[in-house]
């Protein structure tokens, strides 16, 4: 349980397998550790793969794999790998805060400051202040600006005063956020996850909820959200702003904000009968025995939208490895097949009820190979705004300790998250 | 307006070039030179630029070592960032240049002392991190101011340079006294300080495992559970780590503490979750089954787990590991929950591998129907390893639910059907072990498998199709074509196939001996003379010698009943399991291998067991169904009659010690191995043989064919050298057995200490009946009555059978007599030692508490006698480190007298040996709850010292074990 020293070096590593950053806790660990994690790469083909926890003779290397960059960790000894994995996670959010996007050319750009942020994220392996709003105060982001500033006066962009949040009971707000313009939204974004066989059978569908804030209130504001149908909401996890008694007793959400963006709640529903699936799909995909060719045929129709529209459809078919291409045509949208992915896209945009989008043609094979063993699966996007597939509903958002009066708003979104059709 | 555009445009240049990029331009030669130049330049602002560009050289690997004593200069500033970025540069390479580091501690001893708290913290935290024992002595005074600073970051910072110390130097943070006060923080008021010291005294004591740093009471639990609600998320974790470490006084607190343990279930941080679920895990087991709570924390425990499966992949993996953990110990938890553990066709390959597993843990008569339509499913993926590993799960549905098994050999017929290679021998292999398992059930299908015989190639399926042949040879009309067919290659086979192919054609032959003789012979020959392998060879012999000598003992022996297969053939050592689900969230559990393998160099590990379940060990019992830690694949399942014999043959017949590496294979010892087992069996099949059963083997082929031992037999095949076998069969002579050892009476409960009330007593084993005999003395002035006993939970489940018997009150000075009967199906918790045993008794006076340890041998069953063979195979069995060795000295009995003596305690001698002076007892003995201990006891005429070696699955018993058997020898 030795979670200290739990991250003795962290390596950047780009898709390429090139090692572009490191950074040392303790002592230096030879680059050369990073050779047992190629190997893996190099094992696994896709870097999707890798698996995350790997073993060498001295070492265990803890790897995430995200914006297409691996954030490899060596660990000493034993730790909580979760706890690793959560912090590697986080640096990439810090990265993406601070700069924007988590990429090779951004962090290069960026190097030193991501080299301060790390050492003010880490100490001898304890996590020190991995609060975005805590960071900002003690290093501040790059902006054009400030650098042109800093460098005509020569200030600096590390704060020199303690972040007033670091240790307060509230370690996630500021003290003395001033705004002339208080708000508070809330997105209600709910994902779908679903499997459905071949027949239009529901095998399997849960709905990802997820509840994001953007607050921008002067002072100390304490907010308390309720629901219409709180019983929903049986498998939740809150940000640490949330206070859980109240919750466990009311079934209200009372918490002081962090400033700014953050992630209020997650929630999971995965009670079949309160999941219900916005589409259908009739799909007809077959390879002949005879001849190197196959027919598609795919439609999309509403299922239970709940009187909303269904935008920004896409359905998404990884191909099996035979196919050369494909000849298609759409009654509505457009579709593209990449020959070197095997993946064929087919965007649809609006479903229009009235008129069903329909796509249909013929599949070349590589001549010669067998008939494809594997049957594609279908991946299917969508979008329903102004609908929470779940039926949830914000009822009051009430705030007390200060006196002005915030606008306040919530939206709804539902989206297809992994959303599976087998054929 | 034209002229703002152009100035914020020239801005945008100015400021794209003012990224970190820009340092890594200079590459050229003299880029050193030229950094040291800047590092010394008088303008500041060019000092900071150079620091950063050798910072950012750092990053990326270069060494910028040589502008050590350049950097260190530019330490003496207050512009904090360029502060910081010296000592970031001074972390990395002071122990590269300890003597030039040494330049910088006047700087820190100064930054301790810095009016801004920020200033301390860096300072002292730097300091830290700078593993060069010169300085560390410099860093002892500031560190003591620092610890009781007023401000709460300069506190919690210098509770973890403490921890970084310790590692440097750990004499010196013993002797400053840094321990006593890094504890003392412990009830500091601020919830991070708190978090903090727990994090770096539990680092600490890792590497002490035995000392008492983290002395855990409820006191300080109180103040841990309410430091738990304040703190940050990764102090919760190290808060929750550490309060799995505590065991709990009774299940009240036990409950208490879960209650407020639950809440962290919800954080948004899944090792928040996952530590939080270790903890309720491992605090359950002591709350009664039967207690509302307890049903409502089950309850409770299952959506945190799912939703960690929504998360990212990689925490979806360890999720994954250490559900499959939670899914062994307790079931129910997730038992509704099948399809969130459906595979998604984009999950990466570790997890659908891992989802497979969980799915054939929870596969019931349930979801069933489910379990398989999605199995199926999976058979029909791309990915070869998945597919593979969906059609075993298949098998081992059929093996686990058993109304599933007709639909799941009907599944695998119609993936054989598409006879896509690999999926057939999948389906082979899988067939073979539901053969197993529902014998003459469904072998209608063999016709289909064998239509699939020329596509096997993997050793695995091939030897799987040869044992079906062999098997059901008399339902095969070919079976003898099939396989000779094999037999051509038979050199190119691997050996799992060539010995599978040997003891299938001796099946055969005993199956229809008059068509198959040359076949037999044949395969003989090839495994004997032919071959270089001693497996093979060995059992090559074993088979021609029982079919020469006895054609009846050989049917008996080759065509034996199979045990049946265990339903789930990869469940982890229960052991094992018990003590990963106290690690659940670490390295351990992701593995599935104890803590101790993951201890680099010195440190130690601290061995966690559940604390209800010292001995659980229900299925320790049988050395098939225990086998072994962890198997990655399905291990085989199985052992057919002529592996017995293989495992027999392998045996290690030199006196089994603690230390001594396998014999080699020498052949010297081979031959030996072989005359033991000529000599052995002959004498074992001889005993059993019928005389009337050689219909057979009278036959005159058979004569022909077996007479004569082929010349490749060693010359001394039957010479005597020594019987080991032999002598391991023959028990040791009988004699007459002496009476249990009764430990004479103790007093357990002083006059004094229970107000004038003495108890003093022992334990009695008799006829099976565990009773403890009091005799309850009343030394005070004033009758005693209402008595009542009450034992705490213990090791092994003892507990009063019935109420305590004292039917009169006792009067002053007056003394009764008491017997309390016992049982073992109590409430069980690991005690220290393990025969220790918590008692209180109460009567019209007050409640009195005391312990005593009983000894162990009153848990030793009557029908601890093992037989001969599996007790071979056991002490095999077990791992070597589970070995302890023990010297028992001054004892003057002789072998046989020790043996019968010990016979009085239920301890049990199953063979006895002789060599050279030396008499060797195989003995063993069981325990109620199901465990074997195994004992090899050494006694040399002579000589007034034994030796004894204690092999047991449960290794913690062996203590216990041993100090009976010297209070058994030498009373």
């Amino acid at each position: 349980m030795t979670v200290a020293e739990m991250i003795h070096s962290l390596f950047l590593i780009n898709h390429a397998g090139d090692i572009f950053l490191e950074k040392h806790w303790k002592s230096v660990i030879s680059r050369s550790v990073c050779d047992y994690f190629f190997e893996a790469k190099e094992k696994a083909v896709e870097p999707e793969n890798v698996p995350p926890v790997l073993q060498t003779p001295h070492h265990y290397l803890i790897s995430i794999y995200r914006d297409k960059l691996f954030f490899l960790s060596v660990v000493q000894t034993e730790v909580p790998p979760l706890f690793v994995i959560e912090f590697l996670h986080r640096v990439a959010d810090t990265i993406q805060d601070y700069f924007g996007e988590c990429t090779e050319s951004l962090i290069n750009d960026n190097v030193v400051t991501l080299y301060e942020l790390l050492e003010e994220m880490l100490d001898n392996g304890f996590p020190l202040a991995t609060e975005s709003n805590v960071l900002k105060e003690m290093i501040r982001p790059p902006t054009i600006l400030r650098s042109v500033v800093n460098t005509l006066t020569g200030s600096s962009n590390v704060g020199d005063k303690l972040p007033t949040g670091q240790l307060s009971s509230i370690p996630w707000r500021r003290a003395g956020v001033k705004y002339t313009n208080n708000e508070a939204y809330f997105d209600v974004i709910e994902e779908i996850d679903a499997i459905v066989d071949k027949s239009g059978t529901t095998v399997f569908a849960e709905i990802q909820g997820v509840i994001e804030a953007s607050v921008r209130l002067t002072g100390m504001p304490d907010l308390s959200m309720t629901f219409m149908n709180p019983s929903l909401l049986d498998d939740v996890s809150f940000h640490p702003c949330v206070r859980f008694k109240r919750w466990e007793s009311e079934r209200a959400l009372s918490f002081i904000p962090p400033d700014g963006n953050f992630t209020l709640m997650n929630y999971h529903v995965s009670s079949q009968n309160l999941v219900t699936i916005p589409v259908y799909v009739k799909q007809n995909i077959c390879f002949f025995e005879t001849g190197p060719c196959g027919r598609l045929e795919i439609t999309v129709g509403p299922k239970q939208t709940m009187g909303k529209t269904v935008e920004a459809l896409m359905v998404t078919i990884h191909m099996p490895k035979a196919v050369l291409s494909a000849n298609l045509t759409a009654t509505q949208g457009n579709y593209s097949y990449d020959l070197a992915t095997k993946v064929l896209v087919w965007d649809i945009g609006k479903l229009n009820p009235q008129k069903l989008p329909n796509l249909r043609g013929s599949l070349s094979l590589q001549s010669g190979a067998p008939k494809p063993e594997d049957n594609p699966s279908l991946n299917i996007d969508l979008k329903i705004q102004q609908l929470a597939i779940s039926g949830l509903k914000v009822s009051r958002l009430e705030m007390n300790g200060e006196k002005y009066k915030p606008f306040k708003g919530v939206k709804y979104l539902t989206k297809a998250g992994n959303f599976q059709v087998r054929t | 307006m034209q002229e703002w555009a152009n100035q914020l445009c020239e801005n945008r240049q100015f400021g794209s070039k003012m990224t970190d990029s820009k340092y890594f331009t200079t590459t050229k030669k003299g880029e050193i030179f030229e950094l040291k130049a800047e590092l010394n330049s008088d303008k500041k602002e060019k000092k900071k630029e150079a620091v950063k560009k050798v910072i950012a050289s750092m990053t990326v690997g270069k060494d910028v070592s040589a502008l050590f004593p350049d950097v260190v200069n530019c330490m003496q500033t207050d512009n904090l960032e360029l502060k910081k970025l010296v000592y970031l540069y001074l972390m990395n390479y002071a122990k590269s240049q300890p003597d030039m580091a040494i330049m910088a501690v006047n700087t820190f001893v100064k930054d301790c002392e810095d009016l801004n708290p920020l200033i301390r913290a860096l300072a002292v935290r730097t300091m830290g991190c700078i593993r060069v024992d010169k300085i560390t002595e410099y860093l002892c005074e500031p560190l003591r101011k620092c610890l009781k600073d007023e401000d709460p970051y300069v506190r919690k910072t210098a509770a973890v340079c403490v921890a970084k110390l310790h590692d440097i130097n750990a004499q010196l943070v013993e002797d400053q006294g840094f321990l006593d006060t890094l504890k003392d923080l412990i009830s500091d008021s601020n919830p991070m300080v708190v978090a903090n010291a727990v994090a770096a005294l539990s680092e600490i004591a890792e590497s002490h495992p035995n000392s008492n740093l983290l002395d855990l009471n409820p006191q300080t639990i109180n103040k841990l559970l309410t430091a738990l609600n304040e703190c940050t998320e990764w102090g919760q974790i190290f808060i929750l780590d550490c309060l799995a470490n505590y065991s709990p006084r009774d299940d009240r607190e036990s409950q208490s503490i879960c209650e407020r343990v639950t809440p962290r279930l919800s954080h948004a941080n899944s090792a928040v979750v996952l530590s939080a679920v270790k903890v309720l895990m491992k605090f359950m087991e002591m709350l009664p089954k039967d207690l509302d709570y307890y049903g409502t924390l089950l309850k409770k425990l299952a959506p945190p787990l799912v939703t960690l499966l929504s998360a990212e992949p990689e925490l979806q993996y360890v999720a994954l590991r250490n559900i499959n953990l939670i899914v062994q110990r307790r079931p129910e938890i997730l038992k509704h929950e099948m399809k969130v553990f459906f595979v998604k066709y984009n999950d990466p390959i570790y997890v659908k591998l891992e989802k497979l597993d969980i799915m054939i843990r929870l596969a019931s008569q349930a979801n069933i129907a489910q379990v398989l339509a999605e199995l199926k499913e999976y058979a029909t993926e791309v990915d070869v390893d998945f597919v593979r590993k969906a059609v075993r799960a298949i098998g081992r549905c059929a093996i686990k639910v058993e109304q599933s098994a007709e639909r799941c050999v009907s599944t695998l017929l119609d993936l054989i059907q598409t006879k896509v290679n690999y999926v057939v021998q999948e389906a082979i292999v899988v067939i073979k072990d539901i053969f197993r398992k529902y014998p003459n059930k469904y072998e209608s299908v063999i016709a289909t498998l064998c239509e699939h015989l020329e596509s096997l190639d993997e050793p695995e399926a091939r030897a799987a199709m040869i044992w079906i042949v062999g098997e059901y040879a008399e339902r095969i009309d070919n079976a003898d074509e099939l396989l000779e067919s094999f037999l051509e290659g038979f050199h190119d086979e691997s050996t799992q196939v060539q010995l599978q192919l040997l003891t299938a054609i001796v099946k055969l032959f005993l199956k229809k001996p008059t068509e198959t003789q040359e076949l037999v012979q044949q395969v003989l020959s090839l495994a004997t003379q032919d071959s270089d392998n001693p497996d093979l060879r060995d059992r090559g012999y074993i088979y021609w010698r029982l079919l020469s000598t006895d054609p009846v003992a050989a049917k008996e022996v080759v065509l034996a009943e199979k045990p049946l297969i265990s339903e789930e053939t990869d469940l982890i050592e229960p052991t094992l399991l018990e003590e990963l689900i106290c690690h659940i969230g670490t390295l351990a559990s992701v593995y599935h291998k104890p803590p101790s393998a993951f201890v680099e160099g010195s440190r130690g590990v601290q061995h966690k067991r559940l604390t209800s379940s010292a001995g659980s060990g229900e299925s320790v019992e049988s050395p098939d169904t225990g086998s072994a830690a962890v198997s990655e694949a399905p291990t085989a399942v199985i052992p057919s009659q002529g592996d017995l014999l293989g495992d027999l043959l392998n045996l290690d017949l030199t006196p089994p010690t603690s230390t001594g590496p396998p014999p080699a294979a020498a052949p010297g010892m081979q031959m030996g191995a072989m005359d033991l087992l000529g000599g052995g069996l002959d004498s074992l099949m001889g005993d059993e043989s019928e005389p009337l059963g050689g219909d057979i083997g009278g036959s005159p082929a058979m004569g022909a064919g077996f007479g004569a031992p082929p010349a490749a037999m060693p010359a001394s095949f039957n010479a005597p050298i020594s019987g080991g076998l032999d002598d391991l069969f023959d028990l040791g002579g009988g004699g007459m057995t002496m009476g249990t050892y009764i430990p004479p009476k103790a007093v357990w409960l002083p006059a004094m200490k229970a107000k004038g009330l003495e108890i003093s007593g022992t334990f009695v084993r008799r006829s099976g009946v565990i009773q403890m005999e009091m005799t309850l003395n009343n030394k005070a002035m004033s009758v005693m009555s209402d008595f009542a006993i009450q034992f705490n939970r213990n090791s092994f489940g003892l507990a009063p059978a019935g109420p305590l018997q004292i039917l009169t009150p006792i009067s002053p000075n007056q003394s009764i007599e008491a017997a309390l009967p016992l049982s073992t199906v109590g409430p069980v918790m690991k005690m220290e030692p393990l025969n220790n045993l918590q008692v209180a008794v109460k009567n019209n006076i007050d409640v009195f508490y005391f312990s005593c340890q009983y000894p162990i041998s009153m848990l030793f069953l009557e029908d601890g006698k093992m037989e001969r063979q599996v007790f071979l195979a056991t002490w095999k069995d077990i791992p070597n480190e589970n070995e302890s060795q023990f010297q028992i000295k001054d004892c003057h009995l002789n072998s046989d007298a020790a043996s019968n003596k010990l016979q009085g305690s239920n301890i049990f001698t199953i063979a006895k040996r002789t060599v050279e002076g030396q008499d060797m007892l195989y003995q063993s003995m069981k325990l109620t709850n199901g465990i074997w201990v195994l004992a090899e006891l050494r006694v040399q005429a002579g000589n007034p010292n034994y030796t004894i070696s204690l092999k047991c699955r449960a290794p913690e018993v062996s203590q216990c074990v041993f100090q009976n058997y010297e209070t058994v020898l030498k009373n």
